[in-house]
């Protein structure tokens, strides 16, 4: 019997890192600019123009690299990648060769089933981004938008550690979740944020050496990314037994028919002809630098999930839901401070949690804005639990007061001053309650009937009516209890 | 006014108010006017320009506000980018490009209210030693119109022997502002990697590119380098050296007084003597006894890896250039063939229409060495060479503070002589590339006449020893007058 097939995945992902200016020119890295807007004689690749680092884009790559435990190079060395393209104006990129800023590192995923496996990371290395070529938007002609010409990118180079496409989608998530947790770049994946290349090869299991590897370039979806990864270990697999061979090449994934397929090789070369860029000195920083980038680490991922959990006493889904996105575990966290001291806090972190994953992740969806942008601010949206936590208000009443805060975009708004408006407290008192539920009793001879003949489904249609009475704000639990009791009464 | 009158006096005059700065601009552009038609020393006469800047001048001057050089006329070589002004580079390919911002070295001294009259002619991208390689036509030598005014800034040098100009600038890769000095019978002052800025300055190889100025005098060199030396934030490579001396020598300048630092030592690197002409070799005896006379102590010193100089050079700036030029591809400027039919077409009909012989020949070269299998045999193994050339350097500066040597192996060569054979073309560099590999300053200096031709001597000095290379031309320059003689008028 053969053994099964084992599939080896190394990804390259380009991290466009969130500087103002560009790897090396004052231009603005802004996007959506009008075409060629942001480009100055530097990007333009004008005679005589010169590159000058960007500082804050060297300690954004520190701090990656500190950030995954990397060995920090404090001598690195830029060089020049030789080939023709239009979008490419200088000719050749800047990038960094034999010596990468950043040296090997590891970093820890969780997959689907919850096992955690360490990922190497080769090398992460700084380089500028080329410029956009426009093919659809002119007849017959290619247009050469060079807004995006020198923005600054930290390429990331894995180890052939993965072994499916869910785990290099989980890879893939996990550093987009850590870049965007160091703040080096803004994760936003539609606007070419983050890019990645997927090195693909098959073996059979138990087979130490690597079979002949496919390179699919520019995925920049975790979805596509292990669409085309699948696509293509099919694709190889179907090759390899039908007896035929794996060639290295770069392929292109085609999300509309689903098919992996070769590059133009316009867009490549065979050989790149690098060699030491002589407009730059080699990039050099001393230990400081680096001790205050490492200084400078938030708290990262793992670290607050761990936390969550243990301090929290969260439930391991919801730490993992929170802590994925900074901009969650940050207005998670708000709410939570709103509550005052962590030991109190702690005790609300459950329901707070509940809500953030339920109609606050909700909201967001629906009005397709990012948590750093939601409208509810964190003080009033722990004011809301807390007066369904004293029994103030119904969670009934809460999600209307919810939809109020949330559409009034209003920080002044105070909860408890909306209930006393409005008149919403819960009808608590228990004569109040009693009369409405006579009433109700009075009202609906036919369903007491019904109720009394042993169809307690119908139960449900007096709680309806008497809510409807109290204006939503009688207490569920005090008129379930009335209203058994008055049924069971002849 | 005296066509060869030195900056310095050019600059009294004009504060004592004898003339205009607008008069002065009109008179050098009424020579070159003359002038070019035959000896083609400029690509670009910028009149206009020329006499709004001198009217402003004038305004500073009258004003109370004027600096040292203000309102003097000088020419830029075609290579430094010129707001307004084509910059051509002396190329097919840059023919219809005008730079939309100023060099470094082109803003300063504008704004030190310098006049500039024009651009000058150069080899093609700075690539040659005769000025044979412009798209322009070649420069003819003042000294005698058969003959070439060496390359690449032979431009400038061209216009300094005709009294066209009393300043200009070059650039230096490999010898271009120091070779084509000694051709005219001018000065030049090739500075340490790094003192003056490149950005601005059309990259040719740039890990050697030097701008620097060339004049008639070595005093003139240094009134003009500390308005562009010092340290330019858009220029990486560029140096933090402080300027603070070049600052102090050009304000003290008494030229008439110059003299050598007492107990100067000065080397004479057997290498560069071994095979020379004779005639040359006694010019250079001749220099060496007035060194002397000065009171420097000359010794013999050697240099040993000096022969592997050409090569190296060829090498590392070859590779260089061939990705320089990478940006020359018809799609954003410049130069962009007639109905390209595909990209492919579009990239090899511009370049190869836009650059010529020379320019070919180098990126040819410069992809062939950085090509991958031949990468360590050629470019890395230069990187190792230019270490201990620049290494020989350093360890014969222990012992003497400056060295003595010829500029070029020869007086200017007649047109179309080694245009056919570009390694004798190359060997023209043989005295001028080592200091351009170990990236220290050097400078020209007219030291003699052979056969009714000027040659020149070059005085090389430590990294950043310009201040000590200038004091010692213009103490050489006190006890001889070979600067002060002049080509008669051509064309």
């Amino acid at each position: 019997m053969t053994a099964p097939w084992e599939s080896v995945i190394g990804l390259e992902v380009h991290v466009q890192l969130a500087t103002r200016s560009k790897l090396f020119s004052g231009a603005s890295t802004a996007f959506g600019a009008p075409p060629n807007s942001q480009a100055c004689p530097v990007d333009l690749a004008l005679p005589g123009a010169l590159p000058v680092l960007n500082r804050e884009a060297v300690r954004m790559a520190v701090t990656f690299g500190v950030a995954i435990g990397a060995t920090i190079n404090p001598f690195s060395v830029f060089d020049r990648k030789n080939y023709f393209y239009p979008d490419l104006p200088k000719g050749y990129q800047i990038s960094q060769f034999e010596r990468p800023v950043v040296g090997a590192g590891k970093l820890e995923i969780t997959l689907q089933d919850g096992t955690r496996r360490t990922v190497r990371i080769t090398r992460a290395h700084l380089e500028e981004d080329a410029g956009k070529s426009l093919h659809e938007k002119f007849a017959g002609k290619t247009g050469i938008d060079l807004n995006r010409a020198g923005t600054p990118l930290l390429e990331i180079v894995s180890e052939p550690d993965l072994r499916s496409a869910a785990e290099a989608a989980a890879y893939f998530k996990k550093l987009h979740a850590l870049v965007r947790y160091l703040r080096i770049c803004d994760g936003n994946l539609s606007e070419g944020s983050m890019r990645c290349d997927a090195n693909v090869s098959i073996r059979r299991a138990g087979v130490e050496s690597l079979g002949e590897r496919t390179e699919i370039k520019n995925l920049n979806s975790f979805r596509f990314l292990e669409r085309a990864i699948n696509v293509e270990i099919n694709r190889q697999i179907g090759r390899l037994e039908a007896g035929e061979v794996i060639f290295r090449e770069t392929l292109l994934y085609d999300s509309d028919r689903d098919e992996t397929r070769p590059m133009r090789s316009k867009e490549l070369s065979d050989d790149y002809r690098y060699f030491p860029e002589p407009d730059l000195l080699p990039l050099e920083f001393d230990t400081a630098f680096i001790d205050a980038a490492r200084a400078a680490l938030p708290e990262l991922p793992d670290a607050k999930r761990e936390r969550y959990i243990a301090d929290l006493a969260l439930p391991e889904y919801d730490a993992n839901w929170l802590t994925e996105d900074p901009d969650v575990a940050a207005y998670f966290e708000a709410v939570m401070a709103s509550f005052g001291n962590a030991r109190l806090a702690a005790n609300w972190a459950k329901v707070a949690a509940n809500w953030v994953m339920g109609e606050v992740s909700a909201a967001v969806n629906r009005d397709q804005i990012s948590f750093a942008a939601i409208p509810l601010r964190p003080a009033q949206l722990a004011a809301l639990l807390a007066r369904i936590g004293d029994a103030t208000i119904s969670g009934k009443i809460a999600k209307s007061l919810f939809d109020q805060l949330w559409r009034s975009d209003d920080p002044t708004l105070d909860v408890a001053a909306m209930i006393a408006a409005q008149g919403l407290e819960q009808l608590s008192d228990t004569g109040a309650l009693e009369s409405l539920v006579a009433a109700a009793i009075d009202e609906n001879p036919a369903q007491v009937e019904q109720y009394r003949a042993g169809k307690e489904k119908v139960l449900g249609f007096f709680v309806g009516q008497v809510m409807k009475a109290s204006a939503g704000k009688a207490d569920p639990k005090q008129l379930n209890a009335l209203l058994k009791s008055a049924l069971a009464k002849d | 006014m005296d066509a060869f009158a030195s900056l310095g006096q050019l600059a009294r005059a004009l504060n004592h108010g004898d003339f205009s700065s607008v008069e002065l601009a009109q008179e050098h552009l009424a020579r070159i006017e003359a002038s070019n038609p035959t000896l083609n020393s400029f690509i670009t006469v910028s009149a206009e320009h020329a006499l709004t800047q001198a009217a402003a001048a004038d305004e500073r001057i009258a004003a109370g506000t004027a600096g040292p050089l203000t309102g003097l006329p000088l020419a830029h070589k075609d290579i430094f980018c010129t707001d307004g002004i084509r910059t051509s580079c002396g190329s097919r390919m840059l023919d219809n490009w005008i730079a939309p911002y100023d060099a470094t070295l082109v803003a300063r001294l504008n704004d030190a209210g310098m006049v500039t009259l024009g651009k000058t002619n150069m080899d093609e991208f700075a690539m040659g030693s005769s000025n044979e390689n412009s798209y322009y036509g070649p420069v003819l030598n003042p000294w005698d119109p058969t003959r070439v005014p060496g390359g690449s800034s032979g431009g400038s040098a061209a216009a300094l022997a005709a009294g066209l100009v009393p300043i200009a600038t070059g650039t230096d890769t490999g010898g271009s502002i120091r070779q084509p000095a000694a051709f005219c019978g001018v000065c030049g002052l090739k500075p340490s990697y790094g003192r003056v800025s490149r950005y601005g300055m059309v990259a040719f190889a740039s890990s050697l590119d030097a701008g620097g100025p060339l004049a008639r005098d070595v005093a003139d060199l240094a009134r003009l380098m500390p308005l562009i030396a010092g340290f330019d934030p858009r220029d990486s490579t560029s140096s933090e050296q402080p300027v603070d001396r070049l600052e102090a020598l050009a304000l003290n300048l008494d030229e008439s007084a110059a003299m050598l630092p007492p107990g100067l030592t000065i080397g004479l690197p057997e290498e560069y003597f071994a095979d020379l002409d004779g005639a040359l070799a006694v010019c250079l005896d001749q220099a060496r006894a007035t060194l002397e006379k000065l009171g420097a102590r000359c010794v013999d010193v050697s240099l040993p890896h000096t022969a592997a100089a050409i090569p190296t050079y060829y090498v590392i700036a070859s590779a260089e250039a061939s990705t320089n030029l990478s940006r020359y591809d018809g799609a954003r400027f410049g130069h962009r063939c007639a109905h390209p039919t595909n990209l492919d077409d579009l990239y090899q009909r511009s370049r190869s229409e836009g650059f010529g012989r020379e320019v070919k020949r180098r990126i040819l070269t410069g992809t062939y060495t950085l090509s991958v299998g031949y990468y360590d045999a050629y470019y890395v193994k230069a990187q190792r060479v230019r270490r201990l050339i620049r290494d020989d350097f350093l360890r014969v500066f222990e012992d003497v503070d400056l060295l003595l040597a010829p500029t070029a192996p020869n007086p200017a060569f007649p047109l179309d002589q080694l245009l056919a054979d570009p390694i004798r073309m190359y060997q023209q560099d043989a005295f001028t590339v080592p200091a351009s590999l170990a990236g220290i300053p050097a400078l020209a200096v007219p030291c003699g006449m052979i056969d009714g031709l000027p040659v020149g001597l070059q005085l090389m000095g430590p990294h950043f020893s310009e201040v000590e290379l200038l004091e010692a031309g213009m103490a050489f320059q006190t006890e001889t007058d070979w600067h002060q003689q002049h080509p008669e008028a051509t064309g």
